[in-house]
């Protein structure tokens, strides 16, 4: 089966192919541009912003989308679902790759990346909150390598290794959340130190709590979105058990991020209360926190669910687009749009080209690699020698 | 691999919380760090500053920086802001419109010219938020960054409140975050900071903070028609080194007065705190979820054992009674029909005997029709017969 390619497979991808290395090739030569000149020349960072889209999209969306491996993996081995176990596989593979290309991205970013792993084997500084970021991403990364690594196992047939990470299963999982929860709240925490430079609607000391809880919103979305994709692009790919799960998936999750956006909701309401923010609603940072929270939170919540309610799967599909949407507002808002709101507008950020076609060439990367695994490796398929585990 | 579940989840466990626990959560608790004792800074007061740019002259001097691209004689650049950049550690910008030939200086309608470089925070921002502990509080006074450990993160510019550290952004093999020194290395010998010795008017003003801080409060309580009744630094972001004096609120100047008194350690200590808490309970409450479902898991599967054991029971009985019912039917039925058989065959007997007797006697009256008569009897005697031979084949399939 893992040999077999689906007759439409070239017809559908050739146009994939050439869109793809196009943007390859594009992205080796920013890659060149950006190790040979440096960040100057190819970015839009400046001193008054010294982190841009690689930091807001790359790192903070990044590891919010690729959140699907925790919530599922919980979902599945911890919380007794195990209905839904066929989501776990696809759901580890995007996290993986998905943490992969985050800390590709950060190699572009940070000034001198060969010093990457200076923190741990140099001088940590614990007081940090982007060591515990690094800390847990470095670690999380490991986990979900060793989560994924039984499906190449049955691949290349090494049946011994496959069972002892099998055996580690639930410990994996259990580690996972340990360590997912953390970096996932830290990396809003991160900002809890600039409480001058973040507009006062965004900054909250909530801001772990918000990032954590909206990393499990973006999880279920991004499961429900990326399940979507697979079932029009790789149904061919997949076994009855994945394929039965087509609409019970979406109703099982859209149900599940219907009640964390509520909750979520009434959080963010919270924290207005908390810091007494109500005036500055009625200015136009304001309106356009608004708009997340009534547009990309409480809106999809109701659709959700509208959608489970009705068993409308179509609408909890274009749902989970719309709240995975909403995390990335969240994300650029923190990050960009409402930090250094106090600036003038000349001393404002907005990516270059060259920044958004790094990222784009990153994403690329990531569908490449999803491709070649799930068209070669037991992603979407149970592997027919090895008992689900 | 003969490593048991148990070691594995001890090694790990350790692995994570030693690397994610700090070393100790002081900043977590209620003690306040007033700054080391007897440090250094320095008083700028800028009534006394007139633009006159040698301060910065002096810095790039002394600290071998790059040339500026517009000399320091030309007062020119104080038409923009500026802040510190890659190679510039300070700077002084004009507050107020420049001034003409008839305005006495000190005339209130003059301008205020304000220097702006690292603050020297006693808690500093940056080193706070260094996952490679760049940088350094020495107790003299001064916050010193080594390049040495620098990962190029960037995330000190973002921590920084006073938007002091910069970065080479054009150099790309070996950049490092630049910003003053409060020329560290110089006090330690003894000599006066570049800026400090280069002042002509002093307006900028070396000595122990707690001095300054003293004499900052001598010229207001002198000069109160001179002078804010506020030492910038005293107590912004937990106070700094480098202290201000000025003659209007400090936000005309380019000095945010919102920052607050927290010092930026205080700020993530809550976070920073939350982390032991979550790599000691969460493992708890996971494996008591995974548990409960287990058993839940486990209880069903007893019950649907339980249940599908008591319907077997029951079905079994139900056929055992049926197959009883059916082999009392069977047997009503076979000896109902063995009843009607023998009924049947006797009575056939009977209708052969008294046809027998009736042919034998019409024979005796006309012998020529004897043999159609004797045709005419056989089949009615089989007819007769077939219904008592079908029971015999059905208790065959029974």
């Amino acid at each position: 089966m893992s040999e077999m390619v689906h007759p439409e497979d070239n017809k559908r991808f050739s146009r994939f192919n050439i869109v793809a290395g196009a943007i390859v090739v594009m992205g080796l030569i920013l890659t060149v541009l950006r190790f040979t000149k440096g960040l100057g020349p190819v970015s839009n960072l400046s001193d008054y912003n010294p982190w841009g889209i690689w930091i807001g999209f790359d790192l903070l969306v990044g590891v919010a989308l690729a959140a699907g491996g925790y919530v599922t993996s919980a979902a599945v081995y911890l919380f007794g679902m195990k209905r839904y176990h066929a989501a776990v596989r696809p759901a580890i593979l995007t996290g993986f790759l998905g943490y992969a290309l985050v800390v590709l991205a950060l190699h572009y970013d940070v000034g001198r990346p060969w010093r990457l792993p200076y923190p741990f084997i140099v001088q940590p500084g614990t007081t940090s909150l982007l060591f515990e970021v690094g800390a847990c991403v470095a670690l999380y990364l490991t986990v979900l390598f060793i989560e994924f690594s039984p499906a190449p196992m049955e691949w290349l047939g090494l049946k011994k290794a496959r069972a002892i990470v099998v055996k580690l299963t639930i410990l994996l999982t259990i580690f996972g959340v340990v360590l997912s929860t953390l970096h996932q709240s830290s990396l809003g925490a991160l900002f809890l130190i600039a409480p001058s430079k973040l507009h006062p609607l965004w900054y909250s000391s909530y801001l772990p709590v918000y990032f954590f809880i909206t990393s499990v919103i973006a999880g279920l979305s991004m499961v429900i979105f990326e399940s979507t994709l697979s079932h029009q692009y790789f149904a061919h790919k997949m076994d009855a058990e994945h394929l039965a799960e087509k609409d019970t998936l979406p109703l099982g999750f859209g149900k599940a991020a219907a009640f964390v956006l509520a909750g979520y909701f009434m959080i963010k309401v919270v924290g207005i209360a908390a810091d007494n923010n109500w005036h500055y609603l009625a200015t136009g940072y304001g309106a356009w926190f608004l708009v997340e929270l009534l547009g990309f939170v409480a809106l999809p919540a109701f659709l959700y669910a509208v959608g489970v309610r009705e068993k409308n799967v179509r609408l909890i599909r274009w749902t989970a687009g719309l709240t995975v949407l909403g995390v990335v507002v969240n994300r650029f808002n923190v990050s960009m749009v409402a930090f250094n709101y106090h600036l003038p507008a000349a001393d404002r950020y907005f990516p270059s080209w060259m920044e958004i076609g790094i990222s784009v060439f990153i994403v690329t990367i990531g569908i490449i690699a999803y491709r070649f695994i799930v068209t070669r490796m037991p992603i979407l398929y149970a592997h027919p020698d090895y008992d689900a585990h | 691999m003969s490593i048991s579940r148990r070691k594995f989840l001890g090694w790990m466990s350790a692995a994570g919380t030693g690397a994610l626990l700090p070393k100790h959560l002081g900043a977590a608790t209620t003690v306040d760090f007033s700054g080391y004792p007897d440090s250094m800074g320095v008083l700028h007061d800028i009534v006394r500053c007139i633009g006159c740019r040698r301060c910065e002259a002096a810095c790039n001097a002394v600290n071998e920086l790059p040339a500026p691209a517009e000399p320091f004689d030309d007062l020119k650049v104080l038409e923009r802001k500026r802040r510190s950049s890659a190679g510039v550690y300070t700077v002084v910008n004009r507050y107020g419109a420049p001034p003409t030939a008839d305005s006495a200086p000190l005339s209130g309608a003059s301008p205020a010219y304000v220097k702006k470089q690292c603050n020297h925070c006693l808690e500093p921002a940056c080193a706070s938020a260094c996952f490679v502990k760049a940088f350094t509080k020495t107790p003299e006074g001064a916050v010193i960054y080594d390049a040495k450990v620098c990962v190029g993160c960037r995330y000190c510019m973002i921590a920084c409140p006073f938007e002091i550290p910069a970065y080479e952004y054009d150099n790309p093999l070996t950049p490092e975050v630049t910003k003053c020194t409060m020329c560290h290395p110089r006090i330690v010998e003894g000599l006066l900071p570049g800026c400090v010795e280069a002042c002509p008017t002093e307006a900028l003003i070396y000595g122990k903070r707690e001095d300054l801080l003293a004499m900052a409060r001598r010229r207001i309580g002198k000069h109160p028609d001179q002078y804010v009744e506020h030492i910038y630094g005293e107590r912004e972001m937990g106070g700094t080194n480098w202290l201000y004096l000025a003659g209007e609120p400090f936000e005309n100047l380019g000095l945010r007065t919102d920052l607050g008194t927290t010092s930026a350690p205080k700020l993530t200590s809550g976070a920073l705190g939350a982390v032991p808490i979550v790599v000691g309970l969460w493992p708890v409450l996971l494996t008591g979820v995974y548990a409960m479902n287990k058993r839940k898991e486990k209880l069903a599967a007893e019950a649907q054992a339980a249940a599908v054991a008591a319907a077997e029971s029951a079905a079994a009985q139900t056929l055992t009674e049926a197959k009883e019912k059916a082999a009392a039917d069977q047997k009503a039925a076979l000896e109902k029909l063995k009843g009607e058989h023998e009924k049947a065959v006797a009575e056939a007997v009977e209708k052969a005997v008294s046809d027998a007797l009736a042919e034998a006697a019409a024979k005796a009256d006309s012998p020529a029709d004897a043999a159609d008569g004797d045709g005419d009897a056989t089949p009615d005697g089989e007819t007769g017969a077939a219904p008592d031979v079908k029971p015999t084949s059905d208790e065959e399939d029974a």
